[in-house]
């Protein structure tokens, strides 16, 4: 099974030592740990064959995101996956190179974001008729690792995908981001002035609907990982509380303790469910309304159970879980990064309310 | 299994045609959601009429032996006629005591006699069983139970109390769980499992009023009171062992129940739509943001559910914990109904307040009573606190 290769392979090469190696420094993750990801195939394993994908699909990619969310392995697989996705789905003839570049290893990203606001789709970055990008985008996942930025722009009011290669980029024109989640990297990145050569610009009825769909991808792999990490620190409470003893007793003897922690198994389950489910419905055509209703219900309850988890794994480790040196706080920055990655919850259940209820 | 699509299909249709026809519908007075809620003798009797149709057609027991009323036929045929009950929002199967606990323990470990005499009666709703586990001094403890059995001659003598007694006052047969040997080492060694009559001198019952003002529960007080000693299940001394396995059958007709439907189900659509027309601020309450939000939160909560029970079948997709989703399932089911439950009577605005009796009670209040009785689940077979305690124990492993 693939998910016993990847639990594997990611508790081998991401133990926390490692882990805490790379929070401060450099890219945040081993290039040499990101090579044999790409020679096991992860970044290419949902694209189709026809562009040198594993065509698995996405149900493949799910597993491994949640055994890389569970060791807190971070490389830019994941927004390399969307990035794919998003021009697999959008289609046009300059996406099958760059797609098949992703398959053998490029890394790439979206450049999603302007604002704060996950739930505003709109785009003010324009692209004018010789292809001179004028904009700026905001909180773009592993910018400095990718070698492609997809960037969303309006070129005569109309919404089209500009492929920047990371070549194009002043060294100037990226501002990395000092991110509460360490083991995650992000820039602002300045567009303006990149001319973007006419085949790397992706145009057509596909691309609002390719869009969509990649987001809510993307809300559905931030949700995979989060089962993921929600279960790894699970695992560092039970842990504290079958060993530490107060009052002279051990302290996960305590139902104050006890019931919460049982709480979180509970919510991890839940959430374990959603997402699996929702794994099952994502296909690779445009995603239907069961689908949407899946991917949005794993995200907000994986993200929010994380928030959960890490906020209790840092108050149940007493004094130590203040400190930088427990690994609470890994769980508990993951947690506040990830609930706003592609909407937090209560902007997916706003959505949920009106695909449910109207 | 041996039984082809075609043939359970051909079932299925058949089966759905006869409970379009016979489905009883409302007769006019609220029905029990659950067999923990017959309080009175027009209950009883509209449900032991329809339970009685319900075998009389075939459909129930389905797969226990032929010459003691049932059908023998392979399971899954009761697993079909039960999802069609599901579907067509019949009433309860109330003998859920013999069917799902005392019934399938006498098909797999009584002896013949004990089949002859008892089986029939629990299909054909005759015979109403109930269950005597659970103590004043122990309500989760079961293993501490402290009712005595002493033997004299050919009869035990019975002597305590027993609490919740699901129907105790309608019954005529209890499953009893006694203490023969208060000396024994580890407290489940002297505890033995009765089939009781319940018309024994020295046995009374008294009916406990509930928290929703209706019955479904009694006291029972043995005092010298003298039943047969065949009425042993076994030998002394497995009385522990045997009780916990009547709890192994609540896993369907697949495991040995009877089968029949054991609760009505209420879903969060059941909810939505009985919101339908209620105001809030001028508006629909479906309009108001708030909750919307939390009616979206209740129907996640409720497909995580459903969503876990498939997934709870598949072992390579419960690696982490195996065994945590059957094991918290109680705890999770119940827990998600009450809060379900109270949420709905929020919504109603100043008509939540009113109860069942009052003619302009929305749904005649059927939203506050199942509110109040959702605790028989979240207190009843272990509290939801002794649950999370048993998932920490058991799936966590954390200290007592």
């Amino acid at each position: 099974m693939l998910m016993d290769v990847a639990t594997e392979f990611c508790r081998n090469k991401s133990p926390i030592a490692v882990v805490r190696d790379n929070l401060e420094n450099g890219p945040g993750y081993d290039e040499s740990v990101w090579q044999e990801i790409i020679g096991l195939g992860w970044s290419g394993i949902a694209l189709p064959e026809s562009c040198g994908g594993a065509g698995l699909g996405l149900g493949a990619l799910v597993p491994v995101v949640e055994a890389m969310g569970k060791t807190m392995l971070t490389t830019p697989l994941i927004s390399t996956a969307i990035a794919g996705q998003l021009l697999q789905r959008a289609g046009g003839s300059g996406c099958e190179p760059v797609l098949a570049d992703i398959a053998a290893g490029a890394a790439a990203t979206v450049a999603w974001l302007e604002g704060g606001d996950w739930g505003d789709t709109r785009v003010a970055t324009q692209i004018d008729a010789n292809g001179t990008l004028s904009g700026r985008k905001r909180l773009v996942t592993d910018a400095e690792a990718a070698q492609f930025i997809i960037a969303p722009a309006m070129r005569a009011g109309e919404r089209v995908l500009a492929i920047v290669r990371a070549e194009q980029l002043s060294q100037d024109a990226i501002t990395p981001n000092t991110l509460i989640d360490q083991t995650r990297r992000s820039a602002d990145v300045d567009l303006t002035g990149v001319v973007v050569a006419p085949e790397h610009i992706v145009s057509g009825p596909a691309v609002e609907n390719a869009l969509r769909d990649a987001r809510l991808v993307g809300a559905l792999l931030i949700a995979g990982e989060a089962v993921g990490t929600g279960s790894a620190c699970l695992a560092t409470i039970v842990e504290y509380l079958k060993t530490r003893k107060q009052f002279g007793k051990l302290i996960g003897s305590y139902q104050a303790l006890k019931h919460p922690t049982v709480d979180i198994l509970l919510q991890v389950d839940s959430s374990r469910s959603l997402v699996y489910h929702a794994a099952t419905l994502v296909q690779g055509g445009v995603l239907d309304k069961d689908a949407e209703v899946a991917c949005r219900m794993a995200k907000a309850m994986a993200t929010e159970t994380l928030c959960y988890a890490g906020d209790r794994a840092v108050q149940f480790h007493g004094g130590m879980g203040f400190t930088y040196e427990c690994d609470a706080q890994l769980y508990i920055r993951r947690a506040q990064w990830s609930q706003q990655q592609f909407g937090d919850a209560r902007h997916h259940r706003k959505v949920l309310a009106s695909l449910l209820l109207d | 299994m041996s039984v082809s699509e075609q043939e359970l299909g051909e079932f299925r249709a058949e089966v759905s045609a006869w409970m379009e026809v016979n489905n009883p519908g409302d007769p006019g007075f609220l029905l029990p959601q659950t067999f923990m809620e017959v309080g009175d003798e027009r209950q009883l009797e509209f449900l032991r009429e329809w339970q009685h149709k319900v075998w009389s057609a075939g459909y129930l027991g389905m797969a226990w032996p032929k010459e003691y009323g049932g059908g023998g036929v392979d399971p899954a045929f009761q697993a079909v006629a039960d999802a069609e009950m599901r579907r067509h929002n019949v009433p309860i199967c109330f003998n859920v005591i013999g069917l799902g606990w005392a019934g399938p323990l006498i098909n797999d470990i009584g002896t013949e006699a004990e089949k002859a005499r008892y089986l029939k009666g629990i299909l054909n709703a005759e015979d109403v069983w109930c269950q005597g586990f659970s103590e004043p001094d122990h309500g989760s403890d079961l293993g501490s139970a402290q009712t005595r059995a002493v033997r004299d001659g050919d009869e035990y003598v019975i002597n305590g109390q027993k609490i919740w007694t699901t129907m105790g006052n309608f019954a005529k047969y209890m499953i009893l769980l006694a203490r023969t040997n208060p000396e024994a080492e580890r407290k489940y060694d002297g505890l033995s499992f009765f089939l009781s009559p319940m018309d024994a001198p020295g046995i009374d019952t008294r009916p406990i009023r509930k928290i929703t003002g209706e019955y479904g529960f009694t006291e029972t007080f043995f005092t010298d009171a003298r039943i047969p000693a065949d009425c042993l299940m076994g030998e002394e001394g497995q009385g522990w062992r045997i009780a916990m396995q009547t709890l192994q059958y609540e896993r369907g007709a697949e495991a040995g129940a009877a089968g029949g439907l054991a609760m009505v189900r209420v879903t969060v659509d059941d909810m939505i739509n009985d919101l339908q027309g209620i105001q809030r601020d001028g508006e629909p309450v479906l309009q108001d943001p708030i909750v919307r939000d939390q009616l979206v939160q209740a129907i996640m909560e409720e497909k995580a559910l459903a969503l876990g029970d498939r997934r709870a079948q598949i072992s390579h997709l419960t690696s982490d914990y195996p065994g945590s989703l059957p094991l918290s399932h109680k705890l999770r089911f119940t827990e998600m109904t009450r809060r379900m439950r109270q949420l709905a009577i929020s919504l109603q605005g100043a008509e939540g307040g009113l109860y069942v009796g009052d003619a302009t009670a929305r749904q005649g209040g059927f939203w506050q009573r199942a509110y109040f009785n959702s605790f028989s689940a979240t207190i009843g077979g272990g509290t939801s606190q002794v649950q999370a305690n048993i998932v920490a124990e058991h799936i966590l492993g954390l200290p007592k």
